[in-house]
Order: structure tokens, then sequence, then C-alpha cells
């Protein structure tokens, strides 16, 4: 029996203890399966953790994983202080990337300075819209905000699937499910650094993932806007006395989050694909979701975040390769990260006892 | 033809069956659980495992239930024991159990196995039409519709049932007359897993003899709308899990048909009919909140 008692103060070495100690118990949880499976459990977590980041490109590299992250999870850090749970990420990460799309096939001869802000635009404008369809269902009708915007993911993923293998898909591909090559304009150019070069595949979006999160950071910490998020998520009711209108913020928090899922995928398709094709994300949408609770909802803490949620998605790329496990071996690192985090949160807001059960019963018999 | 398409509809039916009620039981209590995805594929790779492993598909059955038991057991832990938070502790079931699931289940991968035979009622099944199609299904598809009307009857009839309800309506109060309920949540909850494990053992072990990684397709996030569909009546669950039923096989049979739409368009219309139908249903507040466990996804400790 585990019993609960709220602390009256939150110490600040728990709270920043917090996400250290959930890492670390995820890691020696995973071991543990890993070798109840029958693999050795340290060079596993040697394949996830440390391969991937063993050269100075690769930790390039893992800027650029940790990219759509980032933007994704500073725009999910909206919603989920507000208590709108948008787990459709992925699907709006999709339409950005198809919006963009849009403008990089339909006008390939847009000079580049036309080209790109066209194209964040549209891919903004991709992910805030399909936001829209569960904020406005919400507000109007009390619609249940997960399951709709989780079921347009399915939805958006068949979209995609449809057009690249249809009307977009490229004559010349000889029948692959390929859109065709975006032109030159269309593309974000890697990094150069001036007496170095190419540092991996570090891209200009990576850099841009940066500064929206720190963007994100001064909406919510300095800002009415942020306040107003807060509010409705912490205190509804104070928010109502206070005037602030709870549908409005509803919409907003889940425009945020869909503006920048969707530029995220347009991003992620115009810097590391070159074309659209019918699996454009590998579920960054919902991995975003922990990268926003690893970061406890700060988008200045996203980054960080971003970056050690990345190293296990490399990590389970590593372990594909070295140790034959499946891909897939990443989500349970990232479902036991989370399990993890949740409840380190109880950690600091409570004190946290066990007791025998018999104890428990005395207790409520003398009650 | 017709026949054996009805068939199939209520074959596919079948796991939602199972999943939406057992998700039913967990939400009166006040809980709310989005890992049965999660759960629904420990069941389905634990149940594949064992019928591939022992040929016993009986075992496989039972087997897959307690995987998913097992798997809300691991929710109850976080959710009841630590009081965490419901939506993000069901997000993080639903991406471990998949990625558990799709690990364990990784040598399994082109291997088939045997399903059940049907088991043909006498008498009954020699009806015309209904015979063939209410009387000669598979011991699973009547097992989920007898724990469906069990749940329906435990509900409303019993007073553990009552006591159930009384938890997910108003905690405190429950908690106030003596009941803990923190163990009815947890009992709940294992329920809940149970029924969404076996919800998963339907698809390797009846629907398409073999695992695949994320089998499940949604049909977890489909059975949650489908609690919401059926305002939290158990015996709703079975319309809508008809209903859903017939949407997947109508696409599928259009697709087989070569029906002029693009078959992408014809893959959505289980999703976008799931929102089309939560729309209808919670447009109509006195009808969709009739029911409503009021203390849904609200966190519980004692020792407040």
């Amino acid at each position: 029996m585990i019993t609960l008692s709220p602390r009256k103060t939150i110490p600040l070495q728990l709270t920043l203890l917090t996400p250290v100690v959930a890492i670390a118990l995820t890691l020696v949880i995973g071991a543990i399966i890993f070798a109840t499976l029958g693999y050795h459990p340290g060079e596993a977590l040697y394949q996830f953790f440390v391969a991937p980041i063993s050269r100075p490109d690769q930790v390039a590299d893992l800027f650029v994983k940790a990219c759509p992250l980032i933007i994704i999870a500073s725009g999910l850090v909206f919603a989920y202080r507000a208590n709108v749970w948008n787990i459709g990420a992925e699907g709006q990460m999709i339409l950005g990337a198809m919006f963009g799309g849009w403008v990089a096939l339909t006008f390939p001869d847009l000079s580049g300075w036309v080209m790109m802000p066209a194209m964040i635009a549209m891919g903004m404008l991709g992910g805030f819209l399909w936001a829209m369809i569960p904020a406005i269902l919400k507000t109007r009708f009390n619609t249940n905000e997960i399951l709709v915007s989780l079921m347009l993911t399915y939805v958006a993923a068949l979209l995609i699937d449809w057009t690249v293998r249809g009307p977009w898909r490229d004559p010349m591909s000889f029948g692959f499910p390929l859109s065709p090559m975006y032109a030159d304009a269309a593309l974000i150019t890697r990094v150069y650094l001036p007496g170095f070069g190419h540092l991996g595949g570090l891209h200009w979006g990576v850099i841009g993932a940066l500064v929206i999160a720190v963007a994100a950071w001064f909406v919510l910490a300095r800002t009415l806007t942020g306040f107003q998020v807060k509010v409705m998520g912490d205190a509804p009711r104070a928010g109502r006395f206070a005037g602030f209108n709870p549908s409005l913020v509803t919409i907003m928090v889940l425009g945020i989050s869909g503006a920048a899922a969707g530029l995220a995928g347009m991003v992620e398709v115009s810097a590391n694909m070159g074309q659209l094709q019918p699996e454009i994300s590998f579920g960054y949408g919902f991995t975003a979701i922990i990268v926003a609770f690893l970061a406890r909802l700060n988008p200045l803490a996203v980054i960080g975040a971003g970056l050690i949620v990345a190293l296990a998605e490399l990590g389970g790329d590593s372990a594909q390769i070295a140790l034959g496990m499946p891909k897939v071996v990443t989500g349970v690192f990232k479902g036991i990260l989370l399990f993890m985090l949740l409840a380190g949160e109880t950690f600091n807001r409570f004190h946290v006892r066990l007791k025998m059960p018999v104890t428990a019963v005395r207790e409520v018999s003398d009650a | 033809m017709l026949e054996q398409l009805l068939l199939t509809v209520l074959m596919t039916s079948v796991p939602l069956i199972f999943a939406a009620t057992g998700e039913l039981v967990a939400e009166r209590s006040g809980v709310l659980n989005l890992g049965v995805e999660g759960m629904m594929l420990m069941g389905a790779v634990a149940a594949f495992a064992t019928a591939f492993g022992t040929g016993n598909i009986w075992l496989a059955i039972i087997v897959g239930g307690l995987a998913g038991a097992l798997t809300g057991g691991v929710f109850a832990l976080f959710a009841l024991g630590f009081a965490t938070n419901q939506v993000a502790t069901g997000l993080a079931l639903t991406i471990f159990g998949t990625g558990l699931s799709g690990l364990v289940g990784a040598p399994l991968v082109g291997h088939a196995i045997d399903g059940l035979p049907q088991i043909t009622i006498p008498v009954l099944s020699n009806l015309p039409f209904v015979g063939a199609l209410l009387f000669s299904l598979d011991p699973m598809a009547y097992l989920a519709v007898a724990l469906l009307a069990g749940v329906a009857w435990f509900l409303k009839r019993t007073r553990g049932g009552l006591v159930l309800r009384a938890v997910g309506d108003n905690h405190d109060s429950a908690h106030a007359l003596g009941y803990s309920v923190l163990r009815v949540r947890l009992l709940a909850v294992l329920f809940g897993g149970m029924m969404a494990g076996l919800g998963g053992a339907y698809l390797p072990l009846m629907l398409t003899p073999h695992w695949a990684e994320g089998m499940t397709a949604g049909r977890g996030w489909i059975a949650l709308a489908l609690v919401v569909f059926a305002s939290w009546l158990p015996w709703r669950v079975l319309v809508g899990a008809l209903i859903f039923g017939g949407i997947t096989i109508m696409q599928l049979a259009g697709q087989a048909r070569g029906w002029t739409v693009p078959s992408q368009f014809l893959s959505m219309l289980p999703y976008l009919a799931t929102i089309a139908v939560l729309v209808v249903i919670s447009r109509n507040r006195e009808f969709s909140l009739a029911n409503f466990p009021s203390c849904l996804g609200r966190v519980f400790h004692a020792g407040k």
C-alpha cells in the first residue's frame, strides 16, 4: 500500500533531481528487460546511449534528430499547460509537410526569398488547420479532443499516402510512391561553418528549433497569453472569474501546438528528404509528448529533453544494426521514461510512504 | 455471400466488444485508461506466442487475458499507487506496450498458427441465415457477449456494481462511507486490462492467424471512443462495436470490388466515422453525460 501526503513546499533540489533519477531508473529497468530477453544488458545500453554519439558529426546528427521533437514539444507545452490534450501532433506534422510540399511542388520556380517563407507559413497553416478540427469540435460540441486528434492522425497518414501514390507522384519515379524532388530553393541547407565545413547533417532548421523553444519560453513565461494558458490549466475557475475565455484558450493552444507540429513536418521533409514520401515522421508527434513531459512542460528545458530522447531514437537504430533488435524497442525506453517522470512528479508533490496493508486496514476501521 | 460478409462483421467487432467493455468498467470506477492499445498488443503477442509454442489455443486465450491484466497492473501502479496524471500514464502505457510487444514478438513474425474451430450449436445452427450467423461462431465471440452481459448485470443489479459506480461518481463520499476507493479501482483496471488482453488475443488467434507489430491498428483507441459512444452503458457497446465492424468490413469489401474511390479514403472511414459519432453523441449533453462517471480521470489519494 502506497500512502501519499502532500508536501507544503517543494524543495528545489528535488525538482532538479527528478528527471535525473527518472532517467537513471529507466536505464536500470531497461537493462533488466534486455537481460530477461536474452540480450547482454551492458552491450545493449552501450549501443543505445553511447555508440550513437561517439564522433563529433554524430553529435550534430543528434541535434538533427532532436529538431522536430524540440519544435513539436515547444508547441505541445502550451496545450498541456492549459490541460488540453492534443495527442495528434503526428497528424498535424504530416499536414504541415503536405502544405509545405504543395508550395514547393506547385511553384518550383520561386526564388529562395519567397519560397522559404511561403513554405514556413503554409507548413504552419497546415498543422494549424488540422488542429482546428479537434479545437472547434471541442469548443462547439464538447467532443473529446484526445480521441479526435488521435483519429485524425490515422486520417492524415492515409491522406499523404494517397497524394504520393496518386496526384503528386513523380511520373519519373518508376512507380515508387514519391513526389518529385523539391527545387533547390525549397530545400533547407546544411549549416556551413567557415574554415570547418559542414558538421554532420546539421541544418538551419535546427537553429530555428532552438529559436522557437526560446520564443515559446518567452511567450509562456512573460506574456499575458502565456499567463492565460497557465491559469486555465491550473485554476480554470479563477481564470473564468478573471474574464479569460476558456474556449478561446482551448482554440489558441491547439492552434499553437498544431502550427508548431506543422512547421516541424515541413522542416523535416525540406531538410532531410527533399521530397514527399508515404512516411515522413516515424512517430515524432508521439515522441514529442514524452519530450514535453521530460522537460516538465518548460519550453527551455525542451531543448535538453529533446536531445536526450533523440539519443534514445538514434540508439534504437544503432541497436537494430548491431544487435538485431526491432526498432520498436525504443518505445520500451520511451514508455518507461514517461512512467518514471510521472511518478517523479508525485514524489515532488507528496511524501510517499510504503505501508503494510494491515496498517491501512486498521486505519480505515479506526476512522 | 451476404452471410459470409455479416459473419466477418461480427468477427471484426469481437475485439472491440472485449476492449470497450473492459474500459467501460474501468471508467465507471472513475479511471480513464488510455493504454487500451498497449494492453491489447500485449495480450495479442502473449496469446500468439503461447499458441505458437504450445499449440494450445485455450491456454493462449488465458495467457492473453493475463498479459492484458498484468499490463493494466502497471497502469494501476502508477495512476493509482502514485496518483499520476491518468491521461499521460495511459499514453505511456500505450507507448510501452507497443514497444514491448514488438520486442517480444520479433522472433514470431512470419509464423502462422491454426485458429480455433467454430462452435456449432446443434439445431439452432440449422436455422436458415441466422443459424449460420449467430449459432456457429468461434468460442471467443460467445465469451465476449457473455462477459458483456455479465458486466451489464453486475453494474446494474449487484451491490458490487453499485459500489463501483459510487466510487466513480464521487470518490470522496465513497471513501467517507468506508469503501476502499483504490482497491475498487485497482480491480476495475485489472479487469479492463484482462478484457483488452482478450480483445488483443482475438486478433492473432482468430482474425488473422499471425503476429505483426502494432497489429491492433488503432482498435484500442476506437474502443475508447466506443465507451463514449455507449455513453457508459454496456449494451450500447455491442451496438457501437457492430457499427464499427460493419464500417470496417464495408470499406474492405469496397476495396476488394474496386470501387472508384481511392483505397486510402475507404480506409479512413472507420476513423472518420468515429469522429462523426463522437460529435453526434457529445452534442447532446443530457444524453451523453447521463451516466458519465463524475470522477473520471480525477486523482484520488486518501491522505489529504
